[in-house]
């Protein structure tokens, strides 16, 4: 299981409070990881990677154990304790703009 | 009785301002998507219950939002919840999806424009800016969006494709970005010729489209701008706004960065009718519902000084088709205000007595109820407004 921490406006959009936990084959990475978010959660496809190119958007960054992974590869392999649901998977808007 | 309801969008949301045909009385409602940009909300005159929103975001992009009981609630359209995966297991939610079409059968391909410093800059969709319904079906609504490009949707905003004749039009590459972004701002369907669409980008011109949008002819000849010395020049002027009054769909009035403009052919050629206004530099413009040679513009200081001048809030309204202003200031405040009125914050509805509806960057939303004779704000505190529209209702 795969906690999922998402910003509040995302949360808004996909309907959901707190944390959200994804089911995913070992072993999870990035790509899968928002792979099976934007699956189960479909209003948020384009909000956190670009629809067609799958990059991620600017102001975004994905954070795990205390580590930025914004610009390590889609299949970088996610923390063990990420994947183990220790820790969670964190998406977070950049502080910037009002 | 009837009811009018505004549809107001601000930089932090929207809100919905409903009053019966008295407009003394408002109710307010919002903010909906709160803390989002709100670009530009239209009801569809089909089924004025439907409504759809551009919803969108620094950091999240481009969300299309959708009403079908007059704002009361709203969806995604495309992102039904419990149905996540289309047979073949790809997610759903097309309906934020605004890709340009650069295939082969229908496309065009995907050009750079110029950009502020004079090179040349990819095309990039950032938002979409204006919506505009069909007048016949409630499941077909225009986009136009920044980088300048037409979109269509015919299944009620769940998937949008590209109108490319536009974009493909071949002088892309002489469009150039206004101060707010290289936006296609403004959708003018004609009700009496459903083949004919007008649409206006900042900073590249107004087009028209006689083949429902397949093939585009740039309308500018007339226009004057002081950075562009070809008098003759095909698109590169900086256009604001265009309205018409739908009775008389060959009169357009259009307010440019300078200059207030009217067209008798369909923008085949324009000639100025900014007559004794204080400034002929705004964004917006409209047109009566009743009287078509009856208009109004919201005259801005400058483009270095985008205000009301001298700080007072100036509605001018022409009665005459232009040339000839009479300032309309009866509750609207005469010193010390500096507010700007975007573009798209200006409509009005279609009761005996025309009510005239606007918002400023300031956050009020005025009303008036004689044609602009006298104003109240219904609002004075939203966050800066960015679009106003109204809906007559039964």
């Amino acid at each position: 299981m795969i906690r999922v921490v998402l910003p509040a406006h995302l949360r808004t959009l996909a309907h959901v409070d707190g944390e959200v936990t994804l089911e995913l084959a070992a072993p999870p990475t990035l790509r899968s990881v928002l792979d099976e978010l934007e699956a189960r959660y479909p209003m948020l496809r384009g909000t956190i990677r670009d629809h067609d190119t799958l990059e991620r958007r600017a102001f975004l960054r994905f954070f795990a154990c205390a580590e930025d992974l914004s610009h390590e590869p889609p299949d970088t392999l996610l923390p063990p304790e990420v994947a183990a649901g220790a820790e969670p998977f964190l998406i977070i808007g950049a502080i910037a703009g009002g | 009785m009837s009811k009018v309801r505004i549809l107001a969008g601000t930089r932090k949301g929207a809100f919905i301002l409903t009053a019966d045909g008295k407009r003394e009385k408002w109710e307010v409602s919002g903010p909906h998507f709160a803390g989002w940009e709100i670009y530009h909300l239209k009801g569809s005159p089909a089924d004025p219950d439907r409504i759809y929103c551009s919803q969108s975001s620094g950091w999240f992009g481009q969300v299309i939002q959708r009403s079908d009981d007059g704002g009361k609630t709203w969806f995604q359209p495309g992102t039904p919840p419990g149905e996540t995966k289309t047979p073949d297991g790809m997610p759903k939610g097309e309906s934020n999806k605004f890709s340009y079409d650069v295939s082969k059968e229908t496309g065009a391909p995907l050009t750079t424009h110029q950009f502020y410093d004079g090179t040349q800059h990819p095309w990039e969709f950032k938002r979409v800016w204006h919506l505009e319904p069909s007048h016949t079906d409630p499941d077909l609504v225009y986009a136009g969006v920044e980088d300048a490009a037409l979109f269509k949707s015919t299944d009620g905003g769940k998937n949008w494709r590209e109108l490319s004749g536009l974009r493909g039009h071949g002088t892309g590459p002489k469009w150039q970005p206004g101060a707010g972004g290289m936006c296609l701002h403004t959708i003018i369907l004609d009700k009496k010729n459903p083949n004919r669409i007008y649409i206006a980008i900042s900073a590249a011109g107004a087009f028209r489209s006689d083949d429902t949008g397949k093939t585009w002819k740039p309308i500018n000849q007339g226009l004057v701008s002081q950075f562009i010395p070809d008098p003759n020049a095909e698109v590169g002027h900086c256009v604001h706004h265009v309205a018409m009054h739908p009775s008389k769909p060959d009169t357009l009035f259009m307010q440019k960065h300078w200059d207030v403009m009217r067209s008798d052919n369909a923008g085949d050629r324009w000639h100025e009718v900014s007559g004794n206004l204080p400034s002929d530099f705004g964004f917006v413009i409209d047109v009566h519902a009743h009287e078509p040679e009856t208009i109004y513009v919201a005259p801005i200081k400058s483009d270095g000084e985008h205000f009301v001048p001298e700080g007072k809030l100036r509605i001018y309204r022409s009665k005459s088709g232009g040339n000839e202003w009479e300032a309309l200031t009866k509750g609207l405040p005469q010193s010390d205000c500096y507010v700007n009125i975007l573009r798209d914050a200006m409509a009005v509805d279609s009761l005996d007595s025309c009510g005239v509806y606007f918002g400023t960057t300031g956050g009020q939303v005025y009303a008036s109820s004689n044609a602009g004779d006298s104003w109240a704000p219904i609002v004075r505190d939203l966050p800066a407004v960015l679009s106003v529209e109204v809906q007559t209702l039964p």
